[in-house]
């Protein structure tokens, strides 16, 4: 497996179940907040024509922490919806990810974070793969 | 005009109350939870986050709660509850060529590369009434499954694209208008109009599109490809210096292939009309790619036939319905001083006439 980078981990943290990734961290480390915890909102654009010009088709919520662990790494979070525990959650192993015990953070909170968006992922594909038809067009007379 | 008016606070208070307890109904039925809502009432939830233009399924359900499953009232919640909230910032365009599909069908080509997906869709059920779903209990059976192919969707309208068939659509990044921090200024450019429609009201927008489809501003559309599923949402974070995923949101989006029999300009191509949705939304990003496609026609060099879809004041000013429900339900409020006003009017306007009529019969008598 290639080493994850930050784009990988902040992207998975920020799609984890909130519920899901406190289960898998019973124990957090000493921070303090660069930013603590807020609540805002993410407008998401779209493109017209799927490859044209950028429109604005909505808002979404996001919640954003930034802090430093005692031992001194910075871990921020950006995450979709309104928990403030799980931005801080997710900052936290950010900054776990700067720091000696990433191999340890990447194997009790990363990985089966990402196991399970996979296993739900490829349930919901294989269910809509199941859907997937073949239409016949009918002969009509006026082929024959 | 409306002028406020004191006074009625006991009979304000009172009458939320009866409000709140109209709301819960018989206390003798379980209460409705939010995550009910949000997970079994899912498509009420979509609607709500559409055109409430804020994606939270959890705030999405809390609303229809509140608002006792008015939808509309339920999106004027939610858009209420976004003004309260700082704006981080705007994501990059989101890629619907990689989207996650669940469904995703071709009118135009039945054996479109990918092939065609029907995912958990009303086509095809009968629409008689399900009486099973009355009694309570049983979990469906699971939905079967399949391989999965790993060949990606390609978007159809780009096959149509290689040969030239097709009028293209191209990218750049200039920052897009937002109807939500300027006024909206006519005329508006194509970004506006979708900002607009997407957020408009579900009912107005398939209203139009369907006139289209009666010949008020006919525009011969097909469903070229729709599609639906979960989009990853990704944003540049300045602290970073770098873009990564802050999410993702199930989209639908419609591309109509639109007839055009070539101006002065232009060769004879088809052309393309564009749907974009929050959620499983198929019925509003089918009719939003319509209405599109008709108010284009000035760019495209038609003739305004004078049909109501192209009138771009008329689709714009009125599509919203959070403001079209606020302006509509404020003549229920107290207008007295104003009516006082027309009735002195209407009085005294009578007394002249019924003296001119008095007068006219002494006359005529005479």
């Amino acid at each position: 497996m290639t080493e994850p980078s930050r784009r990988d981990w902040m992207g998975l943290l920020a799609r984890a179940c909130a519920d899901r990734l406190a289960a898998l961290m019973p124990d957090e480390p000493e921070a303090a907040f660069l930013r603590p915890p807020e609540i805002g909102t993410v407008m998401v654009r779209g493109r017209i024509g799927a490859t044209g010009a950028a429109f604005n088709l909505g808002e979404m919520t996001v919640t954003r922490c930034s802090l430093r662990l005692a031992t001194g790494e910075v871990g921020h979070a950006h995450v979709q919806g309104r928990s403030r525990d799980h931005a801080r959650r997710a900052a936290l192993v950010d900054a776990l990810m700067q720091s000696p015990r990433a191999a340890d953070v990447q194997t009790r909170i990363l990985a089966p974070l990402a196991e399970a968006e996979t296993a739900a992922r490829s349930l919901r594909a294989a269910k809509a793969a199941a859907t997937r038809v073949e239409f016949f067009t009918m002969v009509r007379g006026e082929d024959k | 005009m409306y002028v406020a008016v004191k006074g009625g606070e006991r009979a304000i208070d009172n009458a939320h109350a009866f409000l709140a307890e109209e709301r819960r109904g018989d206390p003798a039925v379980a209460e409705l939870s939010t995550a009910q809502i949000r997970e079994q009432l899912r498509l009420s939830v979509n609607r709500v986050m559409a055109e409430g233009s804020l994606y939270d399924p959890d705030l999405a359900a809390l609303a229809i709660k509140q608002a006792r499953g008015d939808l509309i009232e339920a999106v004027f919640l939610l858009r209420a509850y976004r003004t309260t909230l700082p704006r981080f910032g705007a994501s990059r365009p989101v890629e619907t060529a990689r989207m996650a599909c669940t469904r995703r069908i071709s009118a135009t080509f039945k054996d479109a590369p990918g092939g065609q997906i029907l995912g958990p869709t009303f086509d095809y059920t009968h629409r008689l009434l399900d009486f099973k779903l009355a009694a309570e209990g049983a979990l469906p059976p699971a939905a079967p499954t399949a391989p999965v192919p790993t060949s990606d969707l390609p978007h159809i309208t780009g096959f149509l694209n290689r040969d030239g068939l097709i009028q293209s659509e191209t990218a750049y990044d200039d920052i897009p208008p937002d109807l939500t921090r300027e006024p909206m200024e006519l005329p508006a450019s194509r970004a506006l109009r979708l900002q607009a429609l997407t957020r408009g009201d579900e009912g107005f927008i398939l209203s139009l599109a369907y006139s289209t489809q009666r010949g008020y501003g006919r525009t011969h559309a097909f469903v070229g490809e729709l599609r639906i599923g979960t989009v990853a949402v990704e944003m540049d974070i300045p602290e970073l210096g770098f873009a990564v995923e802050i999410g993702e949101v199930e989209l639908t989006e419609c591309e109509t292939v639109n007839q055009f029999a070539g101006s002065k300009t232009e060769p004879p191509q088809f052309t393309r009309g564009y749907g974009l949705t929050f959620g499983q939304t198929e019925r509003k990003a089918i009719a939003m790619s319509l209405v599109d496609r008709a108010l284009r026609w000035k760019e495209l060099g038609e003739d305004d036939s004078g049909a109501p879809a192209q009138d771009e004041e008329f689709v714009l000013m009125h599509a919203d319905n959070v403001q079209a429900t606020g302006f509509l339900e404020h003549i229920k409020l107290p207008h007295y001083v104003d009516f006082q006003s027309e009735l002195e009017l209407i009085r005294k306007l009578r007394a002249e006439a019924l003296t001119a009529i008095g007068a006219a019969r002494q006359e005529a008598a005479e």
